[in-house]
């Protein structure tokens, strides 16, 4: 009421009466403009010329655009796995942010402390999966390899992160080890707020288990939450570079670990094509957002 | 009061349960915390090894004689080191305490004004923020080193400080959090004469100590993970991440000191969880997407 109230003065006036609010609002988006504004604005005005950061950039329209996607097989490659990661690792880790968060809720005190503290410490002990390369390590010292050559199933170790067809099988497990962060929180603090007599309120209604419930009072009534949690889990999803170049390598055996990302670190800080650069991070800018969007859409709908 | 709600809690949590559903999940949940914990139970014990167990064939998980020893390697590391260890941890200690603090204040004030205050061009900029969150630092990465040479703050504490103090997460958490203040608190705020600022330092700062925990928090894990090597080229400004991570980087000889690193890398922001995890629950709470 009192907002339609408040449009109705003149611009001016709200402007003049706005300042403080301005003035406070002032030091961070200014920040935040030079460091997240202007640098998408221009990506995408690079992404249609060619810039290599020594001379002037030349406006060459789509072409960046056309090579991409008909004369770069890297980029390809690259795509697919971004999209089999994000297809597998989104869904999955929100699920699994979830399910746990779910689980968790069950218990109490110091337990539940504990436990979330095993699932999030993962993702935010700083570069602790580099601990994976001695798991996945491809000599004897592996701890699985020494494990399945101890059990038998192997005669030879298996130098993992080196054969095409296992690369991006451990870059998932690894990316899901790690992913159980903000929405994992934004989860448990969600399930902490439903309220206690929905549930006894849905009991006599004729919610008759756990799962029932879940879907019919816990997941609507937590939505806010889970709309959040979709940003969170698919942003990281599509995002996995650095795992990647780690674990695997930059070039991975056969581009089998290229994602997006990696791709376009390649053409950004190895080759200074900035133009072409420019053009990949634009196209993952609008993947980002068109997947938001459009996850953000069908959660509106989800659940009773 | 207190005693009747506790009893209905204890009620309302028995419904709809099994003990069959309760024993499934338990398993799947604890099968799944072990996944989860043991690379993290491999760095602890890894850090505790002597050399000749962690070379050892074939590798065993859990250390058989700890000792201290690959600590007391690094220390000795450290004082070899050119550039003073003291100094890499003072650049840390600068680059996140400003950077922290820095976002703490920026990001506060300007999610007081988002939430609270009336102005053309709020909404707006509430939506860029939304939409700066569906993205990731990588699509900005290349402008964002072009920006940072133009300002002439390239090999400054500056160029990690700088973009660091506008991170769109804090903003937002912060912004969900302060709107459930009760307008009537800040209105009688108003009418004994207090201005915005005053009002958003003396009242909305101190109430919303548990969202500044958590923007700390989430901010200091951000910095600490940063090693920097984008934007910082000189040896002695670079922070404590980056000589950690050059140990590691030793090989076989410095194996040893490399797993007493990990250890310490990956156990301080984890500290730092366990002290704060209610106040980063309870500001969670809050962050939901109202559409």
């Amino acid at each position: 009421m009192e907002t339609v109230a408040v449009k109705k003065k003149p611009l001016s006036r709200r402007l003049k009466k706005g300042a403080p609010a301005y003035a406070l609002a002032a030091p961070y988006f200014i920040l935040f403009f030079t460091f997240t504004v202007l640098p998408v604005a221009a990506s995408i005005v690079l992404s249609f010329t060619d810039f290599n950061m020594m001379e002037m950039p030349d406006f060459v329209g789509w072409k960046n655009y056309m090579r991409l996607l008909l004369n770069d097989d890297i980029f390809m490659i690259a795509v697919k796995n971004t999209f089999v990661f994000a297809v597998i690792t989104g869904p999955l880790s929100y699920m699994m942010c979830l399910l746990f968060a779910w689980i968790i809720n069950e218990f109490k005190g110091k337990l539940r402390a504990l436990l979330t503290l095993v699932f999030y410490a993962p993702s935010i002990s700083g570069n602790a999966f580099l601990v994976w390369s001695l798991i996945l390590s491809g000599d004897r010292y592996g701890y699985l390899n020494g494990m399945l050559i101890k059990l038998g199933f192997l005669y030879e170790p298996v130098v993992w992160m080196k054969e095409e067809k296992y690369v991006l099988f451990f870059l998932i497990i690894v990316q899901l080890w790690l992913s159980l962060g903000t929405g994992f929180l934004t989860f448990i603090a969600g399930l902490q707020t439903v309220d206690r007599t929905l549930y006894e309120a849905g009991a006599i209604d004729g919610v008759k288990n756990r799962w029932q419930e879940l879907w019919y009072i816990t997941i609507p009534s937590m939505r806010p939450q889970l709309m959040f949690g979709a940003v969170m889990q698919i942003t990281q999803s599509f995002a996995v570079a650095d795992i990647s170049i780690q674990l695997a390598g930059n070039p991975s055996v056969n581009y089998a670990g290229a994602t997006v990302v990696t791709h376009l670190m390649d053409f950004g800080s190895q080759r200074y094509e900035m133009g072409y650069a420019s053009a990949i991070a634009t196209i993952l800018f609008l993947t980002m957002i068109g997947t938001n969007r459009l996850v953000q859409k069908i959660l509106r709908k989800v659940g009773g | 009061m207190a005693a009747t709600k506790r009893v209905k809690k204890r009620k309302a949590k028995q419904l709809n349960r099994s003990v069959a559903g309760n024993t499934v999940l338990f398993v799947i949940m604890a099968f799944c915390a072990v996944f989860m914990a043991l690379p993290l139970v491999m760095i602890v014990n890894n850090s505790l090894k002597p050399l000749d167990e962690i070379l050892r064939y074939p590798p065993k998980i859990l250390v058989e004689n700890p000792s201290l020893d690959n600590f007391s390697d690094l220390f000795v590391l450290m004082k070899t080191s050119w550039v003073p260890f003291s100094r890499f941890i003072l650049n840390t200690f600068i680059i996140t305490g400003l950077g922290t603090t820095g976002h703490v204040i920026l990001a506060s004030a300007a999610a007081y004004a988002l939430a609270k205050l009336e102005f053309p061009g709020k909404n707006v900029l509430f939506q860029m923020v939304v939409l700066s969150l569906m993205f990731s630092a990588a699509v900005t990465a290349i402008p964002n080193y072009m920006i940072v040479s133009w300002l002439g703050i390239n090999d400054t504490y500056a160029a990690v400080i700088l973009p660091a103090l506008a991170s769109s997460l804090g903003l937002y958490l912060m912004k969900q959090f302060i709107e459930q203040i009760p307008d009537s608190l800040i209105e009688s705020c108003r009418l004994d004469g207090a201005g915005e600022f005053r009002i958003f330092w003396t009242l909305i700062m101190p109430n919303v100590k548990p969202a500044w925990l958590t923007l700390a928090i989430f901010q200091f894990q951000a910095l600490w993970g940063n090693t920097g090597s984008t934007f910082i080229r000189s040896e002695q400004l670079k922070p404590l991440q980056y000589a950690l991570g050059q140990i590691v980087q030793g090989g076989v000889s410095r194996a040893g000191a490399g797993a007493a690193v990990q250890f310490i890398i990956a156990a301080i922001p984890i500290l730092f969880f366990i002290i704060s995890q209610s106040n980063i629950i309870e500001t969670m709470t809050t962050s939901g997407m109202k559409d």
